[in-house]
């Protein structure tokens, strides 16, 4: 009884940042349908990084000819590499930073682990959040990072999107309206953007692939391991009273 | 076997072999009724060895320069055979050295471990917890990210704090006026050779005087007490086999636990690796909220909770140094008649638990951005947290004991 009530209290501490996260004002974050298993979805993400992304942001630490990780053949590795680049390059952006940063204000930070500092959630609402905004100076904004650096690239595929402010009750709350058709319907950006979120998730951890496999192989061997020491222990101990 | 035997005699001849492993392993005695907690201390020493391991094949692909050091990790992280493996036994390793290092010290808690004879035992013990707050704050600066350079930007200020010479004292630190590629190579080398150094050092004295004074047990009996006919403790068995055995259960139920963070779930939800930290340093740039790793924020708590005094923290940092020092006065605070949490009074098993829980409490509050509200939630749990140490000699001599049998119980 008193070990379970030690217990309840110690749950309860555990859990006293996750309330805090819960009742901070955040955005709603969408969940990101990330899959790491869906190979064509890794491969559509990494040819929509690879033509449209890295025209500004570079991923420095990652290799193109990783891309096999995902079923990607040195064929179709080849098809992405920029003039110049080798397969074994790592993934440079286009643009210069220096060049970026005038135009932007800012530079483009490296992706190749922005999905383990902002996580995939963030990433795959982030990039559906832009909408359209005069007083900014590209004309642009987003819900999930206001002010952000990066101009509305998306918006010939996604449409443009506006802020709508609602009230209700006297809580503001914010929602965005698609005002013009992009090339794209709603679903099919949202796929593509998940595609995109996915290869993101991938790159910032390619040992992902094989991690959770391996870590399979080695607890299923550590707990034979473990049933042999403990009747080793038996054996010796059975003496002892 | 005969050519075995010879050689062993010839090395026995020129080198304690025989009695060294007779006088620690075969021939040890050690208390029979040793429970689930007094695994701690030899997976203390199995994360020592996994983190030395470890970390001397990440030296050989990290780069201690303030230009290519959080690149180095990510190169180990994708280009080195195994790395990420590497990296990722080290991250948790760190991690878990303090969940099991608090594990040990609080079993000492409930067995009073620290009393006489042993005050010296748990002295040398809170060395090396010491040291090891140095080992793992140096090191989490190396892989240079926000998290690694905010920091110890913190931490180097504190010692800022202290009047008169402070200024000098953490530019001696830093060697620089702010954390810088300096400040990376000099933690680099107290990380990899000072400290592990050291604390080898002093493990090796711990288990010294380990031997020398005998293992407490539950009980908090004295198993010397009662010899058999050899002078053995009839309540005593030889280490080897008996403790290497079930030792080796722990051991392997550990590295179960171990391995499945190590595989599933390596960040551990933003504690043992904070997300923050994937973002390369930047001075320029302040991160909004700073916390420290999960295993110092007890510490952090307590110095957020006291007020400035005339405008310096040094208040604060001198509450968080007494805080962990205070531990090393334990076996003169406690004047219980009686060593083990089983037979003490109730006075002393609330105080226990409110250590515990204030202890927790600090922990969680430590990583979260302080609110006023949360500060004076912070103030009482520090308030109860330096109770438990200050009112002990009160508390433990008043408390109604019961009565100590002459031999172990067998639980």
């Amino acid at each position: 009884m008193n070990a379970i009530k030690k217990l309840g209290v110690l749950v309860l501490l555990m859990l006293m940042p996750a309330m805090a996260i819960a009742s901070g004002a955040g955005v709603h974050l969408d969940k990101a349908p990330v899959d790491l298993k869906d190979k064509v979805s890794l491969q559509r993400g990494a040819k929509f990084f690879t033509s449209n992304c890295l025209a500004c942001h570079g991923a420095a630490y990652m290799r193109y000819n990783r891309l096999k990780d995902i079923g990607m053949t040195d064929e179709d590795i080849k098809l992405l590499l920029p003039e110049g680049s080798k397969p074994g390059s790592t993934m440079q952006a286009a643009m210069d930073s220096n060049s970026a940063k005038l135009a932007f204000g800012t530079a483009p930070p490296d992706l190749s682990v922005i999905a383990r500092s902002r996580g995939q959630d963030w990433l795959y609402t982030f990039l559906r959040s832009f909408y359209a905004d005069s007083k900014s100076p590209n004309g642009s904004n987003n819900a999930v990072f206001p002010n952000v650096g990066m101009p509305n690239i998306l918006a010939g595929l996604q449409g443009g999107q506006e802020l709508r402010v609602e009230s209700h009750d006297g809580r503001e709350t914010k929602k965005l309206e698609l005002v013009a058709p992009g090339t794209m319907a709603a679903a099919e950006f949202d796929a593509t953007i998940g595609d995109l979120t996915n290869y993101l998730v991938y790159m910032g951890e390619p040992a992902k692939l094989v991690r959770y496999r391996l870590g399979y192989i080695v607890l299923g061997f550590l707990a034979i391991l473990f049933v042999l020491v403990y009747a080793l222990k038996k054996e010796y101990w059975k003496d002892i009273h | 076997m005969k050519l075995l035997n010879e050689l062993i005699g010839w090395i026995d001849a020129r080198f304690p072999l025989t009695s060294t492993w007779k006088a620690h392993a075969s021939e040890y005695y050690a208390p029979k009724n040793f429970n689930f907690w007094y695994f701690f201390g030899s997976l203390a020493l199995m994360v020592l060895v996994i983190q030395i391991a470890s970390g001397i094949f990440l030296t050989m692909n990290y780069k201690p320069d303030g230009l290519f050091a959080f690149a180095s990790v990510e190169y180990i992280m994708r280009d080195v055979q195994w790395g990420w493996l590497l990296r990722y036994i080290h991250s948790t390793g760190a991690s878990m050295f303090f969940v099991v290092i608090y594990l040990h010290m609080f079993r000492g808690l409930m067995y009073g471990s620290y009393r006489k004879p042993r005050e010296l035992l748990w002295i040398i013990g809170m060395i090396i917890y010491l040291a090891l707050m140095g080992e793992a704050f140096m090191g989490y600066l190396l892989p240079w990210g926000q998290m690694s350079f905010w920091g110890a930007q913190v931490i180097v200020n504190l010692f800022s704090t202290v009047p008169f010479i402070g200024e000098d004292l953490s530019i001696l630190i830093r060697g620089d006026y702010v954390v810088s590629d300096i400040t990376l190579n000099r933690f680099f080398a107290l990380h990899v050779i000072a400290i592990p150094l050291i604390l080898v050092l002093i493990v090796v004295a711990h288990l010294a005087a380990l031997h020398e004074v005998g293992s407490n047990n539950p009980d908090g009996i004295e198993i010397k007490k009662h010899l058999d006919a050899n002078g053995h403790p009839l309540d005593g068995i030889p280490f080897h086999p008996y403790y290497t055995v079930k030792d080796g259960v722990g051991a392997i139920g550990f590295l179960i636990i171990f391995c499945a963070i190590i595989f599933f779930a390596p960040d551990m939800g933003g504690y043992f690796l904070e997300f923050n930290n994937f973002v390369p340093a930047n001075p320029m740039k302040t991160p909004e909220h700073i916390s420290p790793v999960w295993y110092f924020t007890p510490y952090y708590a307590i110095l957020r909770a006291v007020p400035p005094l005339f405008g310096s923290q040094f208040p604060g940092v001198v509450a968080m140094g007494v805080a962990t020092v205070i531990f090393f006065f334990l076996p003169w605070l406690d004047r219980g008649k009686v060593k083990s949490i089983r037979y003490r009074g109730p006075i002393y098993k609330v105080f226990l638990t409110l250590f515990v829980i204030s202890f927790l409490g600090l922990g969680v509050l430590g990583t979260l951005p302080s609110t006023p509200a949360l500060t004076w939630v912070a103030r009482v749990l520090a308030v109860v947290y330096f109770s438990f140490f200050l009112l002990m000699p009160w508390y433990t001599k008043i408390d109604k004991t019961k009565h100590v049998p002459d031999r172990v119980t067998s639980r």
